[in-house]
């Protein structure tokens, strides 16, 4: 299995590539510079083109494409149009405001899907599956920002109950008093990032459950004489566990995506809000580093899917 | 001749569909001796399997209602709470289904599928489980028990695994065992194996067993008494030589004439008229096979036909098998 | 009268690589086929016999084209047809058709019988709506089945009733050769008969040729004169009925022979006992049988129309003239 995972590993450094040429060579056919419109509004075309050339916007994109990976490997992704800081030093402050918040947001989602799909599978065709089923069209069908917009509304606004923006109150001092605060102004975002997650893998639960126990070795284990309580402990779930441990690494690229519009409503500092910023200000190295990432996050999302699924089942892991 | 194992009486299971039941199979009644081998044969949907799973009680209660008496060790299995019956399952009675394949849980090892009836019937503890598998697998004929023991289904050819299958029926010595079409997965080579592994175990163990198939020809070589099935019920029901040298329902002698054999050898083969009836659509009353040989007066027919001692111990059912004829006779 | 040749199979050979090792690169070849060579007669049934895994459908999907040949050659009516690009010049996917062993699989359950039926007909052929609905109404007749199903569905028509439309399907386009693999596996034994007869019937009114692929004994026997039997790969034993069922020479063909269940009870001890003893010769002699790498010895000649994978010293044995070679 070894060998496989580090095959599986060792495809990835092509992958890669591919990723940062294409994403390097899309950003550069944006429309727009950085500096029409962040510097000094009376500063000349000349100045511009200046500005343009010392900062090597002018040289062919291969050659831009090469200076940008080597300062990469150096740790450097140059520095934000906008900010004027290192990149790699703002999206590190930001990403880890991001890695709590989808963190928080994976949690909560399996802490809420995983026994609403036993349960509904467990009760198929009963009331208590329809209820699951009815809540699980009901959140998939809604767009995720518009779900994101009335809870934003209702439980912020409203009722008051929850921050509705930063990622921290600006009072809190202390680490226990910071920690909490930062929960705090988690709860809401991930519980409803969360909602919206759990239709997906409740319903290949609830289906998993019901596909094992309609199984013939369910049928096997009950000739057997093992009670029914057993055979799900034992067989059932371990089996219906399949389809979600391969879900798992996928459902990261998902909450990261989510994290898109969720920081930008709850104006949650944080990878997503910076990108969207990047982009209205067309902060070149801000936006590529970040696509670069996302993508790596997306190609390690899909390694730990594949990781996970030949370890749990052993048609995958023994030959 | 010896004892009873398992006396089945009057028994019919029906299945809802679109809220509604239907009788799967009715009027059931057989019984299964200690020391011999009873084949089930029909063709599909004729309600062979569903005999098994309602002796098994492996139907879901809300699905199927099962009527009559099933009675093993003077209880009626049919009356039993989940517990007591399995207090039965896997103890005293057996099972063996069609795809081993399917049949085995592809994330556990075989020592750990073998080992758990013993789990639930038997004080064991683990080092003693272990030993009773290897000697389970050694009896089954597979060459190195501790290699497969440690193995997982996919890594076994389909021979092996129905060879673990029939070890976890057997584990704790049941005194039946239904076998469920337990070689129809399988090359010929290796089902010639499997049944004479079967007829092995019944020798050593003086067990019962039942086993179904739509094979005529494992049913000649295993089998020591015959019920034909058709349409839920049973039609015929007799020793395998009078079955194979005296066939007497209408039915038996027509499946046993649309099987190419060497003395039918390039003729046209016979076909039945029609179809088995869906369950739907199945008839309360009068015979059941009496659409599919339409030559033969109603008259010959009973109103209900009732199972007959034509000869002794080879029952038929319904009277139309006195004046049966092929049409071209 | 020996009938025209129609198919030549010659030497085919599909292997399948193994990779493997760090870099998965081609470290083995299964050899799904190894040297199989056949010649089918028009109006003929020839019977390709072997357990699962023996290679015999992987030989029936390379003649029709859904496997590609990894070496040798096929000729239809003489023409060398290995290529993809000859077999649609000759138009060869016309004249040469399959049946497969599931009627539930190969039928498209979204498009109705009429659709269905008709298909290898758009392919080929230009008929006007008019036209078409007739043919199809033809062909429906020929495997006993009324116009009323023009316009059902494949769930709609039982085991049997779908094997008939596949069949109906498979003869649209006047065929010259039907390649059945299992056709009648998956169906009761009252229905196998029904689709067994009309078979024989379409051979007779069209003078079709059929590839029987099948693992049963007992349908071979029924239905084909010609017979290969199939074992890794390779043909072990060819020959007419007479000479695989009654004077069988390759210790896999009397092990294949011994395990067929008899319906004849009477003699069931008789029977047993002889299997018994097959298997001990076989278990005993097999290496006999197989080169070092378990791959069947080449035919040998024993009569004009019986070759057996036997060795050398067998066959001299035979030409000695003891007769049968006792074990």
């Amino acid at each position: 299995m070894w060998k496989t995972i580090l095959r599986r590993i060792l495809i990835m450094i092509p992958e890669l590539i591919i990723l940062s040429v294409i994403v390097f060579v899309i950003s550069k056919q944006l429309p727009g510079d950085p500096f029409t419109g962040s510097i000094n509004p009376k500063a000349s075309m000349s100045q511009i083109h200046h500005l343009m050339r010392i900062n090597g916007l002018y040289d062919p994109w291969y050659q831009q494409y090469w200076n940008w990976v080597v300062s990469l490997f150096h740790g450097n992704l140059g520095n934000s149009y906008q900010y004027q800081e290192p990149v790699t030093r703002l999206i590190a402050e930001r990403a880890v405001n991001t890695f709590w918040l989808s963190l928080l947001t994976m949690v909560m989602t399996y802490a809420i899907g995983l026994p609403m799909g036993l349960y509904a599978g467990r009760h198929e065709g009963k009331l208590q599956d329809a209820l699951v089923r009815i809540y699980t069209y009901v959140t998939m069908s809604i767009p995720f920002f518009v779900v994101l917009v009335i809870g934003c509304w209702i439980f912020g606004y409203d009722l008051n109950l929850f921050p509705t923006n930063g990622s921290v109150s600006p009072s809190a001092s202390g680490f226990l008093p910071v920690v909490l605060s930062k929960i705090y102004h988690m709860i809401l975002p991930a519980t409803l990032g969360a909602l919206f997650a759990t239709s997906g893998i409740t319903q290949y639960l609830r289906s998993g459950v019901i596909d094992a126990r309609k199984s013939n070795y369910v049928k096997t284990a009950q000739a057997k004489g093992v009670p029914m309580k057993d055979i799900y402990k034992h067989h059932i779930m371990r089996n219906a566990f399949l389809p979600i441990a391969a879900f798992a690494g996928y459902s990261i690229v998902g909450v990261l995506g989510g994290s898109l519009f969720t920081e930008q409503i709850f104006s949650y500092p944080g990878m997503g809000l910076l990108f969207l910023n990047a982009v209205n200000f067309r902060d070149y190295t801000v936006m590529t580093a970040l696509v670069l990432l996302y993508g790596f996050l997306s190609l390690l999302g899909t390694l730990i899917s594949d990781i996970a699924l030949s370890v749990v089942d052993p048609r995958i892991r023994v030959e | 001749m010896s004892e009873s194992v398992l006396d089945v009486q009057n028994v019919s299971t029906a299945f809802k569909i679109d809220g509604k039941f239907y009788k799967a199979i009715s009027d059931v009644n057989l019984n299964v001796k200690r020391n011999e081998i009873l084949s089930l044969v029909g063709e599909s949907g004729c309600g062979k399997s569903t005999l098994a799973e309602t002796i098994m009680r492996l139907q879901n209660s809300k699905e199927a209602k099962s009527e009559g008496q099933i009675i093993f060790e003077g209880q009626n299995l049919l009356n039993l709470n989940e517990k007591k019956i399995n207090e039965i399952r896997g103890v005293k009675i057996g099972m063996i289904f069609q795809d081993p394949l399917s049949a085995l849980d592809p994330l556990k090892r075989i020592e750990d599928q073998v080992a758990e009836s013993l789990v639930y019937h038997t004080d064991d503890n683990a080092d003693k489980r272990y030993q009773r598998v290897l000697d389970l697998l050694d009896k089954v004929g597979i060459v190195n028990p501790k290699l497969t023991a440690h193995q997982f289904p996919h890594q076994l050819s389909g021979g092996m695994r129905q060879r673990v299958v029939i070890a976890m029926a057997i584990a704790c010595e049941p005194d039946l065992i239904i076998a469920d079409e337990p070689t129809t997965a399988l090359d010929v080579t290796i089902q010639a194996q499997i049944l004479d592994l079967l007829k092995d175990i019944q020798k050593t163990n003086h067990c019962g067993i039942i086993l179904i198939t739509h094979d005529l020809g494992v049913v000649a070589e295993t089998a020591d008494r015959v019920a034909v099935m058709y349409a839920g019920q049973i039609v015929e029901l007799a020793s395998v030589e009078e079955i194979f040298n005296h066939p007497m329902h209408p039915y038996t002698r027509s499946l046993l004439r649309s099987m190419p054999q060497k003395d039918n050898e390039g003729d046209e083969l016979y076909v039945i008229e029609g179809s088995v009836p869906s369950l739907k659509k199945m008839p309360e009353k009068g015979d059941r096979f009496a659409p599919r040989i339409p030559w033969i007066p109603s008259s010959e027919h009973e109103e209900n036909p009732k199972m007959h001692e034509v000869e002794n111990h080879h029952w038929v059912r319904c009277t139309c098998y006195k004046n049966f004829h092929f049409p071209n006779e | 009268m020996k009938n025209k040749e129609l198919l030549k199979v010659n030497n085919l050979r599909v292997h399948y690589p193994v990779r493997g090792g760090f870099w998965n690169r081609i470290v083995d070849n299964v050899k799904a086929v190894d040297g199989v060579s056949i010649t089918i007669h028009q109006g003929d049934t020839y019977g390709l016999i072997g357990e699962s895994g023996s290679g015999k459908s992987t030989t029936g999907k390379a003649i029709v084209g859904l496997e590609d040949a990894t070496k040798g050659n096929i000729y239809y009516q003489g023409m060398d047809i290995t290529k993809k690009s000859t077999r649609r010049k000759l138009k060869y996917n016309r004249e040469v058709q399959m049946i497969f062993q599931d009627p539930q699989l190969s039928l498209n359950p979204e498009k109705r019988i009429a659709d269905i039926i008709a298909e290898p007909l758009r392919n080929f052929e230009k008929l006007s709506k008019e036209e078409e609905k007739i043919r199809v109404i033809q062909l429906l007749d020929i495997v006993g089945l009324g116009p009323e199903a023009l316009y059902k569905y494949p769930h709609q028509f039982s085991g049997g009733q779908r094997q008939r439309i596949g069949v109906a399907r498979a003869v649209a386009t006047h065929p010259k050769l039907i390649v059945a693999d299992e056709p009648v596996s998956a169906l009761d034994l009252s229905v196998q008969a029904q689709v067994l007869n009309f078979m024989k019937k379409i051979q007779e009114k069209f003078n079709i040729s059929y590839l029987f692929i099948s693992h049963d004994l007992g349908v071979v026997r029924h239905m084909c004169n010609h017979i290969a039997i199939m074992n890794r790969g390779r043909l072990v034993e060819v020959g007419t009925k007479d000479d695989i069922y009654n004077h069988p020479m390759h210790i896999y063909t009397k092990r294949l022979l011994a395990a067929i269940p008899e319906t004849n009870v009477n003699q069931r001890k008789a029977h047993h006992e002889n299997r018994l003893a097959v298997e001990k010769m076989y278990q005993d002699h097999k290496s006999e049988y197989y080169d070092e790498k378990g791959e069947a010895l080449p035919l040998q000649k024993i009569s004009e129309t019986h070759f057996a994978a036997i060795p050398k010293s067998r066959v001299n044995l035979l030409k000695s003239g003891s007769g049968e070679v006792s074990d």
